[in-house]
């Protein structure tokens, strides 16, 4: 059984005076135990509203309506009153920020914070509370975690804020780690430092964890399964290796096609997607991105697609997919190399190497 | 289309005198002061942020500038164009030095080059119309006869950036991110510039939306001749649209290479380990690929290392001349690389070693980092 079970979310903002926003409109999803699952989409695809909406972060105030389950471990967090969820965030799940200077305080030690975690899910306090908490440090590869404990978030540079912010969220070992665009506001030789650092947690640790960016190059070398989501929906579900080799929503193959690739030749014509995210159908009269989508038939018009889900961890919302050798893909792949075993097998492999350590039974 | 502006202005000599370069760098600086004290400021250090840049822009051509935040590649750009007055050296712009021009001249200059700046929410006005951008050039420099010449200068450059004629009487909010990237752009292009300088054109648009911006430069540099200086973060992009891309590390060049040598071939370290760090859109390439992981963080400008800037973090770092010898520039085939020990890294014959992460502060700038001992496995996290 997965760990997360997130079905027809749904979330709505409604306020007096403005047109109502329906940011997240059905969104489904699952994660496995040990699993690393991306929310890929553009800006204002839902992918934050989404996660706040698992953690329970939404303002709880009229005007703001969360519906659908999200079902972790047999317990509904869409439905569970404050205090159970209060225990819930922090101890099973817990949430890495873009901004590691807005969500540390900046007027509390680093060590004080990590120690907060450990005082109210572990009971950890004084002495044990410090060690256990320079070993945290230590474990993100803070350099000398001792006197970083007294020190204050403006001390720290940006990449060390951010090992500071998930030390604290893997201070519990958290069976789900939910990472909301952790290295957006990082430089690259830093984000590789700390996506190097996630997956070494999650390997060792077994920690399941969320992944949500706009980079498809940390999705390629990250996830496990990938879901891209536009207009608060998710419009194709797939393992790793499929989607980046045959991907079959129009969206997914304009964004592969519109990005600049590193190993790329300089002066290969782009090929963008017309318009901007702002171009939307409601979901209700039709696919949301037909305004912008090239292969847009007809039928795309009138109602919402349906989900086709075909063979093996695969989905896609669109009634006009892309033949599976038109994405930009090697071809040779496309046949013999579907699903389960190309995607799982690069991480399966990593996971189940040395140290899996004791933690792993102690969460579980 | 906006050619003929630069045409019909004839204050500025625009006769070629330098071959086919169109600006050319020598050894600039840009040293911000650091004050301290309450009544009377004392100058305690400089925050070195340029510190000895020479490069040469091709005419027509695009010029990419890389670094992480903080190397100094928004400061260079900006002293390129005056918009920071540089310490020292000289900046030469179609053999026209103007580093010691006179304020009016260099105003007058400015039409040959301008910006497009990052994020055009905040560099366009938000109570000034479409329309009132694009013309406040246009007067400043005196281009177009009466407003009936001004409006069609006008309508044809948002012609060409794709902007529909209606979005005369707009103002930016009505915009997306990507439909005012394009206005910044008219706005650099209305005064029929020579130069562009472009600081992170892209990089707070979507996804889908910088493919449209990125075409769209391409397109105008063809359509107009334009010469591009672009910075940026990201290398994919750099890489994309530049013929040359500079490399910087801590206010110095420290690689130039054709883009194309720059991925396949790069030659220094920091090159090595910035490459190998962008993530690729492609599991395969991702699964196979080797990383080069840098310890710690970038020191600070205000301190920058001795000898090679890089050789605290550099995994290829020898015991001698890096640490005590300042790299110069040196040709290597196509490229240009500020390392000793390049040849001897390119042919295999130095290996990696581990580097422990010196912590580096972000505020206290006088502060000397000190080294610090890391648990760290080869490759590993540090």
């Amino acid at each position: 059984m997965a760990l997360l079970e997130v079905e027809e979310l749904s979330v709505t903002f409604r306020q007096r005076g403005r047109r109502t926003v329906r940011a997240v409109d059905g969104v489904s999803f699952s994660v496995d135990a040990g699993e690393v699952v991306g929310l890929v989409g553009e800006s204002g695809c839902g992918k934050s509203v989404t996660s706040l909406a698992i953690m329970g972060l939404l303002p709880r105030q009229a005007g703001v309506t969360v519906e659908g389950r999200a079902d972790f471990d047999g317990t509904d967090l869409l439905r569970v009153d404050r205090r159970t969820m209060r225990d819930i965030r922090g101890r099973d799940i817990a949430m890495i920020f873009q901004d590691p200077l807005s969500s540390l305080n900046p007027v509390l030690p680093i060590g004080r914070q990590v120690t907060e975690v450990l005082a109210r899910h572990r009971g950890l306090s004084g002495e044990a509370a410090r060690r256990e908490a320079a070993e945290l440090l230590d474990r993100v590869g803070i350099p000398d975690p001792t006197r970083r404990l007294r020190e204050y978030p403006h001390q720290l540079s940006g990449g060390m804020r951010q090992r500071a912010l998930i030390a604290i969220a893997v201070a519990c070992r958290p069976r789900l780690l939910i990472a909301d665009e952790p290295t957006t506001a990082l430089d690259v030789t830093i984000q590789a430092q700390i996506l190097e650092l996630l997956k070494e947690l999650v390997r060792d640790s077994g920690t399941a964890l969320i992944m949500i960016t706009h980079d498809l190059g940390v999705v390629a070398g990250m996830c496990d399964t990938v879901n891209v989501l536009y207009a608060g929906r998710v419009v194709e579900t797939a393992r790793r290796r499929p989607l980046f080799t045959e991907p079959r929503h129009p969206y997914t193959v304009g964004l592969l096609n519109s990005i600049p690739r590193l190993d790329g030749g300089r002066g290969e014509r782009l090929s963008p997607i017309p318009g901007s995210v702002r171009d939307v159908l409601p979901w209700a009269d039709g696919c949301a991105f037909a305004p912008r989508c090239s292969r847009q038939v007809p039928s795309c018009v009138g109602g919402p697609p349906a989900l086709v889900l075909t063979h093996t961890d695969r989905s896609y919302r669109c009634v006009n997919p892309v033949p599976p050798a038109a994405g930009p893909a090697t071809p040779a792949d496309s046949g013999t190399a579907p699903a389960p075993t190309a995607g799982g097998s690069a991480a399966g492999e990593t996971r189940t190497t040395a140290v899996p350590a004791a933690r792993e039974e102690e969460s579980a | 289309m906006t050619r003929e502006a630069a045409v019909t202005d004839g204050a500025a000599t625009a006769v070629p005198v330098r071959g086919d370069s169109l600006v050319e760098v020598r050894d600039l600086k840009v040293h911000f002061p650091i004050t301290r004290g309450i009544l009377f400021d004392r100058v305690v250090g400089h925050v070195k942020a340029v510190d000895g840049v020479d490069l040469t822009i091709p005419r027509g051509r695009t010029y990419g500038l890389v670094g992480e935040s903080g190397c100094g590649k928004s400061t260079l750009g900006r002293a390129i164009l005056r918009l920071t007055r540089p310490t020292s050296g000289t900046v030469v712009f179609d053999g026209i030095e103007l580093t010691g021009l006179p304020a009016d001249r260099m105003r007058a200059m400015r039409r040959r080059m301008q910006m497009i700046f990052q994020d055009p929410m905040s560099s366009l006005d938000p109570r000034q119309n479409v329309e009132s951008i694009l013309i406040e050039g246009l007067q400043a420099h005196g281009i177009g006869a009466d407003r009936a010449a001004r409006r069609k200068l006008i309508t044809r450059t948002l012609d060409a950036v794709g902007l529909p004629t209606w979005a005369l009487s707009r103002y930016p909010h009505e915009f997306s991110g990507g439909q005012r990237q394009r206005i910044g752009i008219a706005r650099a292009l209305v005064l029929g510039p020579d130069l562009i300088v472009a600081d992170e054109p892209v990089s707070a648009l979507d996804v889908s939306v910088q493919a449209q911006v990125i075409n769209l430069l391409d397109e105008l540099q063809e359509e107009l001749g334009l010469t591009y200086l672009v910075i940026a973060h990201d290398l994919a992009v750099v890489r994309h649209i530049s013929d040359v891309v500079g490399v910087m590390y801590l206010g110095t060049l420290v690689e130039e290479a054709p883009s194309d040598r720059l991925y396949s071939q790069p030659l220094h370290p920091y090159t090595r380990a910035l490459m190998s760090a962008v993530p690729v859109p492609d599991p395969d390439v991702e699964d196979r690929r080797e990383r080069i992981l840098l310890a710690g963080d970038l020191p600070s400008p205000a301190n920058p290392p001795t000898g090679c800037r890089f050789h605290t973090r550099c995994p290829w770092a020898q015991p001698t001349r890096c640490p005590d010898e300042r790299p110069e520039l040196r040709t290597i085939g196509a490229s240009r690389v500020a390392c000793h020990w390049a040849e001897r890294i390119a042919s295999g014959e130095l290996r990696r070693h581990e580097v422990t992460a010196q912590l580096v502060r972000p505020e206290d700038a006088g502060d000397t980092p000190g080294t610090l001992a890391t648990p760290s496995e080869p490759g590993s996290f540090v």
